[in-house]
Order: structure tokens, then C-alpha cells, then sequence
């Protein structure tokens, strides 16, 4: 959130300007030798999150926007996919997409209501219509109510790569998670994404310069729904089902709480984020409820002592501008 | 008798009658919610825990300790109310200075723990608490049947309601407050000490969550998750009322419970939903809420 | 990329060879809810109960080693699956234990049908479970909604309860709860007067119990679960339902409820349950030494249901010389001859993977007839077997053939 180096005193060296593309290397590179060492599902489960925690970090990160509802772009957006994927018998890549689709509609409306407020009003009203949605959920046949949507069939992608075969799903969910990552980064750096920080700096003047911040905002805001969309729709179709989970408000919470440790404001932080946490819930397990006392341990000390979060703290050690 | 859409009056008064009695722990929650952001610009998200800590601290008191819930309705405020403190004084008062967002964060972190530790404590299923001797039974009014304790309900958390707005509205105490977060500078010049104004305010806005709580008990499962399942609706409430006034909370509460109470009759389904359907199109006509001050 | 498919195949091909290379152990993984909603009713609880089964299925004393694993799924059925994934890959789990929440259970259901191990349902409730997602590698152990339902309602329509109006939680589970006891009610000669749909969940039931008495139905059907249903009753106590003479009928109640509730606000509840401790001398036997190692917490129809599938599973498995590789040739043993279970008596396994055994309709104590600690309940009727579970061919399943 804050500028980690001065740049009229200090001249970055050429290590430090390349340091997202270095990232950017050891992070696919990670990526593509992970499988071998880990479980893969487990691993396309973190992918999934870690596009999730990106799409969320956009309004948070970005614009300054804390949305507390992102669970209804995630989790409808995995259910429209299943549903659609088992019910109407639709091919993954398409039930991928109306997935999407649904999390782009369901983002256009909500941000249309909710970008009328501001601060923590605008994290009350995404939080509310996020909870509308559940109860929705709860209810609407289709959704199977506590049962969720089961045995969702993985299909063939583009009618003849199997995805069944755990192999071509982790490529095709490696694809997908690098596409919308590497997407966000055009957004950040795009004109536009200029324009989005300067409304997180000073909406006011942003204003005053002539720009129809509304529009700016309400743009981030369908694209970081669209986003987290993707990556629930994937998830359904990784994990062959679709649940309340994902629609609830610790969902929410969760993906906050992934952000906000790997580091607001970052590129990397959020990818880095979702896998502590994930990571720390695969082995905290066996400790039950405790999970959820460490995680709110984990809150308090983050808002507490490390707001720039792993890599904002790490950024800041290396003085690199941007991570 | 008459009927209105097909539903006999009689029974439209019983449901009108329930709506008040869930209003009124709306408003004591959103009115504890208000006053803390009213004072500490800071959005209470473990509110909810607090309210179920106070609802837990009643039934503890009265299974290890013996103490009815009389008693309780003095001492569980008061014993949450030292919490409250406590939390201000060791995490909250860090942020002042900074983005409202990490009030949020802090507290929705807190939140999770309190309710962590009371499911592995005391398991999700939740403890028994009865009504207390004196409110057994009811009243038959001819159209509906009143449990006596329901009807103290409303009583009681009126009068709560009504002191809190006069307290804060109407006294020189309440004026001071009010200038402390004006202006608190100023205020400092005087010679009042603000730190601790602002440390009694969470301490206060927490004791009125225990108090819902307490009062929830006989009623409500007394489970971990009480808080986290009413806090939402709550947060809503507040964005319909809008934040600016202590009189709005409290009306919002009442009139959004009988709203939720004639759903419940006309079209069940919707019930849980009304409360987020009216704060969308509050927001679409009037962004600041109904009784806010600023946009 | 072909590196890529190469190194999988390998280590997929590692994977595979080690699970043959060892597997002296049978292994058993309950997984269940150690800490939330349903963690009272199966959770830690349910580890107790297997580990009693292991030891009085005497299968160790015959040379097999059992050891039981536990996990918590937090209720999130992707993580449920994933921890079965990983048990059967990674820890060569044989069996996988209780699972409430029927998301979860069907989930994991999928998972050790592909990976055919196999799968003792205890906590789950959909009948689902035995109809459209049934699986040659499952059996459906303890209750279902079905029974539950049917069993409930069909013995109170008997005793000459005839007009209810149902609370209904309004989504698929408790459609399902009121559909599966409306008929039943009907196709005994009594009606249904009412029904409201109360989203789910609910804190206050005040407005749709008022509507309930309104309708003057002697009984008032609770379609929901858990915590909706404890706030249902003792807002139903509150408001003098029972004492105004209609009576309450829970479709999905377990003793700790009962436990959580009170007897003060309970009583007179009439639910349909599998197993009660004090019912007989075996029962209060075991119900007895479980408290003893749980808190003197006595067990849910859940609880025991985990002691006698993973009895009946060792057994098996210990007359199949220890052969715990393929579940379905286990589970088909299992199927082939009636099982003589402690505590649900005579218990036969349907092709559907249903377990047939007695239900117990029974009734909440006054205060005055307990006479202390978990002494809750009075069995006011025995559901034969027979009757207790829905036919084989109306369940959809496609493993019954015909």
C-alpha cells in the first residue's frame, strides 16, 4: 500500500526492476515441478484460491475497495458451472464459462448497488447481499440444498482431452490460473488500472481531474467478480462438486484472510497467501476448531503487525517497488 | 372479524405483536453497534460474539455459580462490559489512525476467535437455559397467546433503548462524548481525558451485546454460532438505518423486525431474505440510509 | 510436456506398487465432525465407539492389526474428499467410518467407490445415499431420512393423531423430511392441514408456531435438524404447544438434543430413533462402557451405529483371511448372510447398500419418570425391520436390477 522505495534517492538496480518477471519464473517453475512432490489435487484446489485471492486482491489491493461478499461470485459461479456441466451435460470449457458468466452478471449488479458507498459501508452491503445470496442458495432446488451438487462429471475438453486424467486437469487448471494472473497484471498496469489507483489515493481529485470514478470502480468490480468466478467454476469442476461452503460467509472471510497475509496491494501476495493458508488447514486438520481460533489469531496479528503481509514484508526487505 | 389478504386480523396482530419482540434485539444490537461506531469509527464485526459471550457468560453464571438470571442481567453486562475494555485497551486502540478496514478486519478476527474457543468448550450443540420462574407461563389476549417472557423482552430492551438515546443524546456526558469524536483535540484541551471516554464507549457498546445476550438465553439456542447467524442481519439493519443516529438503530430495529414478522405470514419463504432486499432498495433511493446524516 | 505425462505415470505407478507392497494392517478412517454441528452426535464420540469395536471383534487375538485414524471434515465436503483421497492413496485406508452431513458423505461416497474401498455410513441421513448415489462399496448403516420420517409418522397416525401441520425448513433436505411423512400420514387415514416453509436456519420460530396452533392440527411435524429444531421446541414450550394438547414430532432428533434441551422443555416429544442404551441388557452394556471412555456422554444411535458396521466390517474381513484390498468383494460378503449385531439384533445389507434392522419410535420422559443423568427416553413402539426402510425398488438405485 505504501511506497517501499523512494525513487528520486535511490536508482533501482536491474535485478530489482526484473524482480516480478524473476517471481513470475519461480512461481511457474513451481508450479509445473509441484505435482511430483505433492498431491496434484491438492495443488489444483490452492490454484483455485490462489486465482480467487488475486481477483479479490484487485478491489482490495487496487482500488481500495474491501468487498466482504466475494463468496457469492465464487460460489455461485461453481455452482452454475456444476449444474450446468451435470445437468445440462454441458463440455467443461463451457461449463467453465457459464460460470463465469453468472459471476460477471451477479458482479455487475452488486457493484451497482454497493459502489454507492464507500469504506466499511461498502464491506457491510457486499457482505448483506452476499448473505441474500446464500439464503438463495439454501433454498433453490437445483442447488441440493445441504447436499450441494455431487459427482460432477469432469468431461473432455474441447471434446477429446480426458479430464478424468488427473495429469490434464492440472494442466488445464495451470492454464487457467496463469491466464487470469497474468491478466490481472495487464489490468494493474494498464492505463486504466492507473486510473484506479489514483481513485484508492484520492477519489476527490480523481474526480476533480474529469474521471467518472463510479464507472472505474464498478468496472473493477465486475472484473474481480468475473475473476473469482473463474476460479469457482474451475474449482467445481476440479473437485467434481459444489457446496454451500462456497457461498457462505466464512468464504468471504476466508479469502481476505488470504490476501491480507500474503500482502494487500501485491501481485504475488495473494497466490502466496492462498497456499499458507491452505497449507495451514490440510495440516491443522486434526485440531478441529482450533482452526478457526488460529485463523482469527492470524487476523489480529496481521491487522496488528504485518500489514503489508509475506510479500509487502518481503518487498520492503529487498527493497523492490513492486512484487 | 375481519381478514386482510385472506389472513384473519386477530392472527395479523399476534404476528405484528412477534415482529416487536424480534425488533427489539435488533435494536439492542444495532444500537450497541452504532454507538461504537458512533465514538471509535470502528465497525464491530465480533458484536455478534459478544452478544453470544454474554448469552454463555448467563448460562455459566447460572450452572456453576447459581446465579439466576436476575443477577445475570446486572453482572454478564458488566463481565463482558471488562472485556470490552480489555479489547479496546489491547488491540483496538492501535488503529485509530488508520483505515477504518482494519477496525473491520481486527474485530472479524476476534469474532472467529471467541467463537473457536466456546465450539471447543462447550461443542456447537448448544446448553440449556429456562425462563426464569417469575415469567413462566403467559397471557392469553384473545388473539394470540403471550408468553410473559416475550412481553418483558420488549418492555426491557425499550427502556435499555431509551436510556442509551437519552443518555447520549440528552445529557452533558453524552454531549462530551459526542464532541470527542468530533473534534477530539479540542475536547483534550478541555482537560477530559479522550483515551478513556473511548475505552468506556467499547466497553458500553459491549455490555448492551451481553445484555441482548442475556436475554436471548431462555429463549434462543444458547450455541456458539448465536452471534455469527444474527450479526449480519444486524449490519444490514444499520445500513437501512443508516449510522449517523442512535434514534435511527433503534427504529430501524423495531420496524424491520415487524417487517420480518409480516413476511413471515404472507410469504414465509422470503423471511430471511426481506431484511437484505429492503436495504437494496433503501440504498438505490436514499444511499445514506434512512435516518443517516452523511452520504 | 511427454516428460511431464512420463514422470506422472511413474509416480502414479509408485504410488500403486507401494500400496501392494504393504498392507498387513487393516486400516479404518472415521471421519466425521470432531468440533462443530454434528461433533455431539458422531465426532470423537464415534473414535470411541470403533476403537470398542476393534476390541471386541477379537480380530487382533487372530493375527490382524487394526488401527483407526480419525479426521475432522469441518463439514466442507471438498475437504472431506480430499482427506479420503489422501488416506486411501497416501495412509492405504481400508474403511472409512460414521460421516455426518450428507454433503460430505456423498462426496466421500464417490471417492471410495472409484477407489473401491469401503464406505461404513453411520452419521449421514440421506436416503439418497441408497438410491440414486447408491454404491457396491457402501453400506448405509444406522438411519436414514426415510425411516425416520415414515417411522415417525406412520406410528403416531396409529396412535390416533390424525391432523398435523408440518414446519418445514425450507430446502431440499427438509422438502424431503416433510414429502416422505406427508405420505405417510395420508396413506394411514390422516390429513395434513398445513404447512409453512421456515428458511433455513432460523433463530426464531415464534411467528410460524403461532401459525401451527392456529391450525388446531393435533400434531405439529418438525421437518428440520438440529439447531432449528431446538430452537422449534423450546420456543414450542414457551408458547404452551404441548400443554395446549397438540403434540410435537421431531422427523430428525438425536438423544443429545434431548440432552441439550432438557427434559423440562422436551417432553412429550415422540421421534423415531435405531438404538437407545437403556433398551436392553447388550445396549445398556455398551452403553455404559462407552460413557465411561466419552465424558459419561451415553452413545447416539450414530455413535453406535460406527460400533457395529466396523464389528461387522472386521469380522468379515478377518473371515476373508485379512483380504481387506477390494471393498466390493468385502462388501458383497457382508451382503451375502445376515449379521447378528449386539445392538441392532438381526441386521441384513440390501443390495442398495441399505442395512435392514428394528426402529424404535420413542417418547421424552416427564422430569418425574427420570431418574437421573441421560435417562430420557421411553420406547413407545418397535418398528419391524421390514417396515422401518424404503422398499428396495422405490429408491432409484441402479444396482438393483428388475
Amino acid at each position: 500500500m505504501e511506497r517501499v522505495v523512494d525513487p528520486l534517492t535511490e536508482s533501482e538496480s536491474t535485478l530489482r526492476a526484473q524482480s516480478g518477471r524473476i517471481a513470475f519464473a519461480i512461481m511457474v517453475a513451481a508450479l509445473i515441478v509441484a505435482p511430483f512432490m505433492t498431491y496434484p489435487l491438492f495443488l489444483m484446489q490452492a490454484m483455485c484460491f490462489a486465482l480467487f485471492a488475486c481477483a479479490f486482491n484487485l478491489l482490495i489491493g487496487y482500488v481500495g475497495l474491501l468487498s466482504f461478499g466475494h463468496a457469492l461470485y465464487f460460489g455461485w459461479a461453481s455452482y452454475l458451472s456444476a449444474y450446468s456441466a451435470k445437468a445440462w451435460g454441458l463440455p467443461p470449457a463451457l461449463a467453465i464459462l457459464t460460470g463465469t458468466a453468472t459471476a460477471a452478471v451477479c458482479g455487475l449488479v452488486a457493484g451497482a448497488l454497493a459502489i454507492r458507498r464507500q469504506g466499511i459501508y461498502f464491506a457491510m452491503i457486499t457482505l448483506a447481499l452476499a448473505q441474500m445470496m446464500y439464503f438463495f442458495a439454501v433454498q433453490a432446488q437445483f442447488t441440493g440444498g445441504e447436499d450441494g451438487i455431487q459427482a460432477v462429471p469432469r468431461g473432455k475438453l474441447f471434446g477429446f482431452v480426458n479430464l478424468q486424467n488427473e495429469a490434464a486437469m492440472y494442466i488445464v487448471v495451470l492454464v487457467i490460473f496463469l491466464a487470469g494472473f497474468l491478466l490481472i497484471y495487464r489490468i494493474i498496469h494498464s492505463p486504466f488500472g492507473e486510473v484506479l489507483k489514483a481513485i484508492r489515493e484520492n477519489e476527490t481529485r480523481a474526480i476533480s481531474l474529469g474521471y467518472k470514478t463510479e464507472r472505474y470502480k464498478l468496472l473493477a468490480f465486475v472484473l474481480s467478480a468475473t475473476l473469482a468466478g473463474l476460479a469457482g467454476a474451475t474449482k467445481a469442476i476440479v473437485l467434481q462438486l459444489a457446496s454451500l461452503t462456497d457461498v457462505n460467509w466464512p468464504m468471504s472471510g476466508e479469502v481476505v484472510l488470504m490476501t491480507l497475509v500474503g500482502g494487500l496491494g501485491t501481485i504475488f501476495g495473494p497466490v502466496v497467501g492462498a497456499f499458507v493458508i491452505l497449507v495451514m488447514q490440510y495440516k491443522l486438520a486434526p485440531l478441529g476448531e482450533w482452526v478457526l481460533v488460529i485463523q482469527g489469531a492470524i487476523f489480529v496479528a496481521c491487522v496488528l503487525l504485518f500489514r503489508r503481509g509475506i510479500i509487502g514484508e518481503l518487498a520492503n526487505r529487498l527493497r523492490i517497488r513492486e512484487l | 372479524m375481519f381478514e386482510i389478504f385472506g389472513i384473519p386480523s386477530t392472527a395479523l396482530f399476534g404476528q405484528l405483536l412477534i415482529g416487536l419482540i424480534n425488533g427489539s434485539f435488533y435494536a439492542l444490537l444495532s444500537l450497541g453497534l452504532a454507538v461504537i461506531f458512533g465514538m471509535l469509527n470502528i465497525i464491530n464485526f465480533a458484536h455478534g460474539a459478544l452478544y453470544m459471550l454474554g448469552a454463555f457468560t448467563a448460562f455459566l453464571l447460572l450452572h456453576y455459580a447459581g446465579v439466576d438470571y436476575w443477577w445475570a442481567l446486572v453482572i454478564v453486562p458488566i463481565v463482558v462490559g471488562i472485556v470490552g475494555v480489555v479489547i479496546e485497551r489491547l488491540l483496538l486502540q492501535w488503529l485509530y489512525k488508520l483505515d477504518h478496514l482494519y477496525g473491520l478486519l481486527l474485530t472479524f478476527g476476534l469474532a472467529l476467535i471467541i467463537e473457536g474457543m466456546f465450539r471447543n468448550f462447550f461443542g456447537a450443540s448448544g446448553r440449556p437455559y429456562q425462563i426464569p420462574e417469575l415469567l413462566r407461563g403467559g397471557q392469553n389476549l384473545g388473539f394470540m397467546f403471550l408468553p410473559n417472557y416475550r412481553a418483558w423482552v420488549v418492555f426491557f430492551s425499550a427502556v435499555v433503548c431509551f436510556s442509551t438515546w437519552f443518555l447520549i443524546e440528552r445529557t452533558s456526558l453524552g454531549a462530551t462524548l459526542r464532541a470527542a469524536t468530533e473534534n477530539p483535540t479540542l475536547v483534550r484541551a478541555f482537560g477530559i481525558n479522550v483515551p478513556r471516554m473511548i475505552m468506556l464507549t467499547y466497553g458500553f457498546g459491549a455490555a448492551l451485546a451481553a445484555l441482548a445476550g442475556v436475554m436471548a438465553a431462555p429463549i434462543y439456542n444458547v450455541s456458539p454460532q448465536m452471534g455469527s447467524d444474527i450479526i449480519i442481519v444486524v449490519f444490514a439493519v444499520v445500513v437501512i438505518g443508516g449510522m449517523g443516529s442512535i434514534l435511527g438503530a433503534v427504529l430501524t430495529g423495531f420496524g424491520l423486525g415487524i417487517i420480518e414478522g409480516l413476511t413471515k405470514v404472507f410469504f414465509p419463504e422470503a423471511s430471511n431474505t426481506v431484511v437484505f432486499v429492503i436495504m437494496a432498495i433503501v440504498l438505490l433511493v436514499k444511499p445514506a440510509g434512512l435516518f443517516g446524516r452523511r452520504g | 510436456m511427454k516428460r511431464f505425462f512420463a514422470l506422472a505415470a511413474l509416480a502414479v505407478a509408485l504410488t500403486c506398487g507401494s500400496a501392494q507392497a504393504q498392507n498387513k494392517t487393516i486400516k479404518i478412517g472415521v471421519l466425521s465432525d470432531m468440533s462443530s454441528l454434528y461433533a455431539a452426535i458422531g465426532g470423537p464420540g464415534s473414535v470411541v465407539a470403533a476403537k470398542m469395536a476393534v476390541e471386541d471383534s477379537g480380530v487382533e487375538k487372530k493375527g490382524l492389526k487394526v488401527e483407526i485414524l480419525s479426521a475432522d471434515h469441518q463439514n466442507k465436503p471438498d475437504i472431506g474428499a480430499s482427506i479420503v483421497r489422501h488416506w486411501i492413496d497416501v495412509d492405504h485406508v481400508d474403511a472409512v467410518a460414521d460421516t455426518p452431513t450428507s454433503s460430505v458423505a456423498l462426496a466421500v461416497n464417490q471417492v471410495v467407490k472409484e477407489k473401491n474401498k469401503v464406505f461404513l455410513i453411520s452419521g449421514a441421513g440421506s436416503s439418497d445415499l441408497t438410491g440414486k448415489a447408491c454404491s457396491p462399496n457402501s453400506v448405509h448403516w444406522t438411519y436414514d431420512t426415510w425411516a425416520l420420517a415414515h417411522g415417525t409418522g406412520k406410528a403416531i397416525v396409529e396412535s390416533g393423531k390424525k391432523t398435523w401441520f408440518f414446519l418445514t425448513a425450507d430446502y431440499a433436505f427438509g422438502h424431503a423430511l416433510e414429502r416422505d411423512t406427508a405420505a405417510v400420514v395420508k396413506a394411514n387415514g390422516g390429513k395434513v392441514l398445513g404447512t409453512v416453509n421456515v428458511p433455513f436456519p432460523a433463530t426464531d420460530f415464534s411467528s410460524f408456531l403461532l401459525q401451527a396452533q392456529a391450525s388446531k392440527a393435533q400434531v405439529i411435524g418438525l421437518a428440520n435438524a438440529g439447531g432449528d429444531t431446538i430452537n422449534a421446541i423450546k420456543q414450542a414450550h414457551e408458547f404452551g404447544i404441548v400443554k395446549g394438547g397438540q403434540s410435537l414430532a421431531g422427523l430428525l432428533v438425536f438423544v443429545t438434543d434431548v440432552h441439550s434441551l432438557g427434559l423440562e422443555t422436551s417432553q412429550g416429544l415422540l421421534f423415531t430413533t435405531a438404538y437407545y442404551w437403556d433398551r436392553n441388557d447388550a445396549s445398556r452394556n455398551f452403553g455404559k462402557r462407552f460413557a465411561k471412555q466419552h465424558n459419561g456422554a451415553m452413545p447416539t444411535m450414530v455413535q453406535a451405529g460406527v460400533y457395529s458396521s466396523v464389528l461387522a466390517y472386521l469380522k468379515t474381513v478377518a473371515a476373508m483371511g485379512g483380504k481387506a484390498d477390494d471393498g466390493k468383494a468385502v462388501m458383497d460378503k457382508m451382503k451375502s448372510k445376515p449379521i447378528d449385531d449386539p445392538l441392532f439384533g438381526k441386521v441384513t445389507i440390501r443390495q442398495d447398500g441399505r442395512a435392514i434392522h428394528d426402529m424404535y419410535l420413542v417418547e421424552v420422559k416427564k422430569p418425574s419418570e427420570s431418574k437421573g443423568a441421560w435417562d430420557y427416553l421411553n420406547i413407545r413402539a418397535t418398528i419391524p425391520a421390514k417396515e422401518a426402510f424404503r422398499p428396495l425398488n422405490e429408491g432409484g438405485c441402479p444396482l438393483v436390477k428388475g
